[in-house]
């Protein structure tokens, strides 16, 4: 009932029975971040997060270092490769001119992230010129092609692993939407062709390519110039893409987040609407709480993580138990046994399909009816979009999990135990508590805008130790209010304003009648303590080494007396008493 | 857990009007009994029933009157006999009167407790209540029921009543109905009361909590609107799921001879270490917590990270009241909160009533950080949204949902069903068919919601304990397939489903749906496919027919017919490699025999199709060998015919070589090679 301070990470669906939730981690993504370095990429600016404008390398690089620290907490087991294109240096298994693939020791160039991978690649902006270094790789006269280069190189890359088990993808940054623009026309008409020539071949491989492109403030990356084709954006897709999106940093970022989520799905289901017609669907976990990840024993001598075996043993004779045991429950002073074949029975209690049962207006989902996080339904094939019914909205479903009546609590019916009614606030305070509310009003809130400061300290502080570091980065409580904004004179005034208005002047007492109340209560309880401790000779009891003959409760007393935590078990409190007795 | 025993007496109907549902009565009842026998063995219960021909109680025999009232057990402590005695309840033969049956338990609970155990003794009436009550010698019946309500109060007594209605009793008195109704109601003016009217035996099923859960709270406190501005609250939970019980692991391994063997299984965790070939299991005061970052394990003992974590200070407070648009519906996160203003303090809930009902005017929500305990290591931010209450007694609270952080929600991109081509779109007939359905399959007609939550109980969970006292009795009965009443759960209302054919037929009519013939891959595969945006696929549908879901046709031969589609039909079928191998071979065979039987190049169309699958199903296999030997083969064929429509063909549907092989200069030269120069 309580929150566990341990379990408010653990996620309440891992339980085996419920394969519903169960994310598929089987599969795993291959990314490529392909990134322009041209000298375009660090002339051109764009305004930053503090009005500051920022070369759009810059942007690209804060982009993927951001993607990387996600990646390395959700997906860490997801591969990513890091390769900058139009570089004066060349660094690449092909030994192709233009493209560097940035890497860290002990780490293969496709490989999972790792902190130092991280740690380096944040401050590549400083070394980059030196060891790098930024080159136009396109020149007429010549016949190299940087660009086909790079995804040669990317793809070569992402040779590793198979696509039945693996997405690949290759994120393409640039500002230049006219990589072959200088060219005069023939060698343009043959370079753009076999670049892609090169992408399609990559596509037909199961790589995907996706762009992201960056403009400038005075001319929009013209999509159709050349990248429509090579991403195969056609028609209505193409009016679709929008990279007029990507003007600032933030909205880089947000897109580069919204496409590094493969869309994975959780379960393939039946949706039988009547007998004989049904639709198959997709579940889709959209939302989930995500926890940090599960702790890993080590031997804190060498480092080195433990093996759990878990092994079941009889109570009565010691012996290990080999196969699945039954199970019981006991009832009417005895044991009754189920075969696990049994229980799974009686959980079955019908195909597993989903099935319509019926329609009801949204006004019958109350706020309360709510036990677990929705999960997204989308038709498996969009070759057959069979309803756009009216309850229905574009596109998909959301799955609610009702209670049942017994999860139903009924708690706030406990109290009327008087023969008044309950008090109810008068027009007058209602319109003081609106003046109040719109005070505190904000406007553009949404949903999911706290990162979970939780999760945020417990990485910081992972990453430091990670890399050794010796101070841990203090991280920001985004969830924090607005202390400012609420001691507003506007905000305090209304507030007064409705706290004369329900409490009338008497709301410091009332919060102070409050207090004594608990006080008397808990002084009663401390005198009994008290009066209970004497009863003891504490000191003579401790030097004889008696304190144990004691009951919990007892010492409980002592402690209690004292101000003394009295959690824990006997042995603790024992010890917290020779503590505090100074022995 | 003695302090919390509660003094239960049943009082039921079991007149001729009620047979239709005794049989659920009994199963409710039942169930009662045996969810007390595990989660409260202390608790104690009578049963009355009340409609049958004898009468048997102390009220008779004391002071005469209380006719047709039988007294079935005495208040107990709960045993296995109360269930076997609910589960053959009597059926009686003279229509009841409640008010009776009321009183009689009320003086069986005065009887045993005296005025003791206040809020713990409870009635729990269920009648259909179509019968009128007899009038009382002295006064109206209104004050009659009001006496016994005022009496009721101060013993601390609650009453709870399910009135069985609608579909259950078809042909009553309206008139005597409504009086009953009016009496019942006058008990909730005076005591706590529950009065639940169901009408389906379903319903029925869920209309009595059958465990009892102590609130708790989860925090007490205050709502934090400002700085200045405080509430004083406290935190229930309001929906909670009611997990399958855990059961205990059953060892056989005591010999049968040993009558105190306790049968349980201890389960014990060894950690042992991997060094090699030599594992030793490692104290636990030698293990270390560690966590994973990427492929690092990062290793921190708890003090170290006790210093560091997150510590939120506890307490509630306010971010800021926002627009209930903003928040989807399906953004709650977790079970659902219940906050309510400190009970008796007469301030704090009228600043709560203030409060929700602005909110509800103003159709806003408040967004809160909650940290429910001190030490706790996280926060929690959720919504809240007025709950203003119907019934006068009870005070105005509001409903509190997690919200997702921003790590929580995976953001996936789909398609919008309005950017699908027109074909794909349903027709006018077919929405007209879907509107149909919408509307006639209606749970909620005119305010009567069928399968409302709160009358639904878990069929899981009801099977569980139903079969949990069948096999207490028969340790070898099968579990019994679902009964009538829980079917109506999982199942469609087959008297809704009757009555609305006509829709289902039209629905039937409009939309026809296609076996999926891909259903055997696996769906990543399907996936990919999907991605990459392959046309050849357009015939076929993915929605299939849950009845004919048969595997599709195997296709061991590639045709004349459908080269093309037999030659991915084989390719996936997937129980047997060589089937990749051979559908290339076949596949490459037919393309060369069109090549040799095509005349005037009639057939280069055709071909040129297959080499395009051929060229497909290669990469996709990550075989560019018999793709590219093909196509050095035709280039040679063509040079030596001198055929010249069928590279330009080729080129123009840009079927070169796959460059995996030959470096990717040659592969795009292939063709233009072969192309002859129109200067030569």
């Amino acid at each position: 009932m309580d929150l566990d301070p341990e379990d408010v990470f653990k996620d309440e669906e891992d339980d085996l029975d419920n394969e519903f939730f169960q994310q598929s981690e089987s599969s795993k993504e291959y990314v490529v971040y392909l990134v322009d370095a041209s000298p375009k990429m660090f002339n051109t600016t764009c305004a930053g997060n503090d009005q500051k404008d920022e070369t759009h390398f810059h942007t690209a690089v804060s982009c993927v270092a951001g993607s990387l620290k996600t990646q390395i907490i959700s997906r860490s087991y997801d591969e990513v490769a890091i390769c900058f294109f139009n570089t004066r240096e060349k660094k690449n298994l092909q030994d192709l001119n233009g493209v560097f693939v940035f890497n860290v020791a002990e780490r293969e160039h496709l490989d999972r992230p790792t902190a130092r991978l991280i740690k380096e690649f944040d401050c590549i902006e400083e070394s980059f010129m030196r060891e790098i270094g930024s080159q136009y790789g396109i020149v007429p006269g010549s016949r190299e092609n940087s660009l086909y280069s790079a995804l040669w190189v990317a793809q070569a890359l992402l040779r590793k692993g198979s696509i039945k088990t693996a997405d690949k993808r290759i994120l393409l940054f640039t500002n230049e939407d006219d990589p072959f623009g200088s060219l005069q026309d023939a060698a343009k008409k043959d370079m753009t062709r076999t670049t892609l020539q090169r992408a399609k071949d990559a596509q037909d491989l199961g790589i995907s390519i996706e762009l992201l492109p960056l403009s400038r403030p005075d001319s929009e990356f013209n999509v159709s110039t050349f990248y429509a084709d090579l991403i195969g954006l056609d028609g209505e897709d193409l009016a679709q893409f929008m990279p007029s999106a990507s003007q600032k940093l933030e909205d880089m970022k947000d897109q580069l987040r919204k496409r590094m989520f493969t869309k994975r799905v959780v379960r393939r289901i039946e949706f039988q609407i009547a007998n004989g017609l049904s639709i198959e669907l997709n579940t889709y976990a959209l939302i989930r709480p995500t926890v940090p990840g599960a702790i890993t024993w080590l031997d804190s001598v060498t480092n080195h993580p433990l093996k759990t075996e878990r092994s079941l043993i009889c109570e009565d004779t010691g012996a290990l138990i080999q196969e699945p045991p039954k199970l019981f429950q006991p009832y009417r002073n005895e044991n009754v046994k189920f075969l696990p074949v049994e229980i799974a029975e009686i959980k079955r209690i019908s195909p597993g399909k989903l099935r319509l049962l019926g329609f009801k207006p949204l006004s019958c989902l109350k706020d309360y009816y709510n036990l677990r996080p929705s999960t997204f339904v989308y038709p498996s094939d969009q070759d057959e979009i069979t309803s756009a019914g009216a309850q229905m909205e574009p596109p998909g479903m959301h799955m609610i999990y009702l209670p049942y009546a017994d999860d139903i609590r009924d708690d706030e019916e406990i109290f009327p135990d008087t023969e008044e009614d309950a008090p109810r606030a008068d027009e007058d305070q209602i319109q003081k508590a609106a003046a109040l509310i719109k005070r505190i009003y904000v406007k553009d809130f949404s949903a999911f805008q706290f990162a979970n400061p939780a999760l945020q300290r417990h990485y910081a502080v992972l990453q430091a130790l990670a890399l050794a570091e010796d101070d841990i980065p203090e991280t920001i409580d985004e969830t924090a209010p607005d202390e400012e904004g609420l001691t507003r004179p506007a905000v305090v005034r209304a507030a007064e304003a409705f706290k004369h208005s329900v409490y009338g002047d008497s709301y410091d007492e009332e919060s102070d009648m409050g207090k004594e109340k608990m006080s008397e209560a808990s002084r009663k309880r401390k005198a009994i303590a008290e009066n209970a401790a004497k009863d003891y000779d504490w000191g003579n009891l401790a030097d004889k080494g008696q304190l144990k003959n004691l009951t919990v409760g007892d010492l409980k007393v002592y402690l209690n007396a004292h101000n003394l935590t009295v959690s824990g078990k006997k042995e603790a409190l024992i010890s917290r008493i020779l503590t505090h007795m100074g022995k | 857990m003695a302090r919390n025993k509660e003094k239960l007496v049943l009082l039921l109907d079991v007149g001729p009007s009620m047979h239709g549902v005794l049989s659920e009565v009994e199963k409710l009842c039942s169930m009662l009994v045996e969810k007390k026998l595990i989660f409260s063995k202390y608790d104690e219960l009578g049963v009355v029933v009340f409609g049958t021909e004898e009468s048997k109680n102390d009220l008779t025999t004391e002071v005469g009157g209380y006719q047709n009232i039988t007294v079935l057990q005495d208040i107990k402590v709960v045993d296995g006999d109360l269930v076997d005695t609910l589960q053959k309840l009597p059926r009686g033969r003279v229509d009841g009167d409640f008010l009776d049956a009321i009183v009689v338990g009320m003086d069986m609970l005065i009887k045993k407790y005296k005025d003791l155990h206040k809020g713990k003794k409870r009635l729990c009436l269920i009648t259909n209540a179509i019968h009128p009550i007899k009038d009382s010698f002295e006064g109206s019946k209104e004050d009659q029921v009001m006496t016994i309500a005022e009496q009721m109060a101060a013993q601390g007594m609650k009453i709870e009543s399910i009135v069985v209605r609608g579909r259950l009793s078809r042909d009553a008195n309206k008139g005597v109905m409504d009086e009953n109704d009016h009496l019942l109601s006058i008990f909730s003016k005076k005591t706590h009361t529950r009065i639940v009217y169901v009408d389906t035996p379903t319903s029925l099923l869920g209309a009595l909590k059958t465990r009892r859960v102590t609130p708790v709270t989860v925090f007490r406190g205050h709502l934090e609107l400002s700085p200045h501005m405080k509430i004083k609250v406290w935190v229930y939970k309001k929906t909670q799921e009611e997990k399958f019980p855990t059961l205990k692991k059953y060892s056989e391994k005591a010999p049968a001879s040993n009558k105190l063997a306790t049968h349980q299984v201890k389960v014990s965790y060894e950690y042992k270490s991997v060094d090699g070939s030599s594992t030793s299991v490692i104290p636990p005061e030698q293990r270390i917590k560690g966590y994973r970052y990427g492929p690092q394990v990062v290793p921190i003992s708890t003090a170290e990270w006790d210093a560091v974590k997150f510590k939120p200070e506890k307490g509630i407070k306010v971010l800021g009241f926002t627009d209930a648009s903003k928040i989807k519906r399906h953004c709650y996160m977790k079970d659902v909160y219940l906050f309510i203003a400190e009970p008796g303090n007469t301030r704090a809930t009228l600043a709560v009533s203030a409060i929700a009902r602005a909110m509800k005017e103003m159709n806003a929500v408040a967004i809160l950080r909650c940290v429910w305990r001190q030490g706790q290591q996280n926060v929690v931010v959720g919504v809240l949204t007025p709950n203003i209450s119907q019934n006068y007694k009870i005070p105005d609270s509001f409903y509190f949902n997690v919200l997702p952080f921003a790590e929580d929600v995976r953001e996936y991109q789909f398609p919008s069903f309005n950017s699908f081509p027109a074909s794909w779109q349903p027709n006018d007939q077919q929405q007209k068919a879907a509107d149909e359905l919408v509307q006639m399959l209606d749970l909620a007609p005119s305010g009567k919601e069928a399968l409302l939550p709160e009358f639904t109980p878990n069929p899981v969970l009801e099977r569980f304990y139903r079969h949990l006292e069948l096999k207490a009795k028969q340790p070898d009965a099968a579990v019994p397939p679902l009964d009538e009443t829980l079917k109506n759960i999982v199942e469609p209302d087959p008297e809704l489903v009757a009555e609305n054919k006509s829709v289902f037929d039209a629905l039937h009519r409009h939309f026809e749906l296609r076996q999926n013939p891909k259903l055997k891959k696996s769906s990543r595969q399907w996936y990919q496919e999907k991605q990459s945006g392959s046309n050849a696929h357009v015939s076929s549908g993915q929605a299939v027919n849950s009845i004919e879901n048969q595997p599709p046709v195997k296709i061991e031969k590639i045709g004349d017919l459908t080269p093309v589609q037999d030659f991915e039909a084989m390719m996936s079928q997937r129980d047997n490699p060589e089937w990749v191998e051979k559908a290339i071979k076949e596949l490459r065979e037919k393309i060369l025999a069109l090549l040799i039987h095509s005349d005037e190049g009639d057939k280069y169309q055709k071909a040129v199709e297959c080499v395009a699958a051929l060229r497909k199903g290669c990469i996709l296999e990550q075989e560019p060998g018999p793709y590219n030997d093909l196509m050095h083969h035709i280039r040679q064929y063509c040079e030596e015919k001198g055929i010249k429509s069928l590279p330009q063909l080729l080129a123009s549907r840009d079927l070169t070589l796959i460059s995996n092989d030959v470096t990717a200069e040659e592969a795009r030269s292939f063709f233009v090679k072969m192309e002859p120069k129109p200067d030569v």
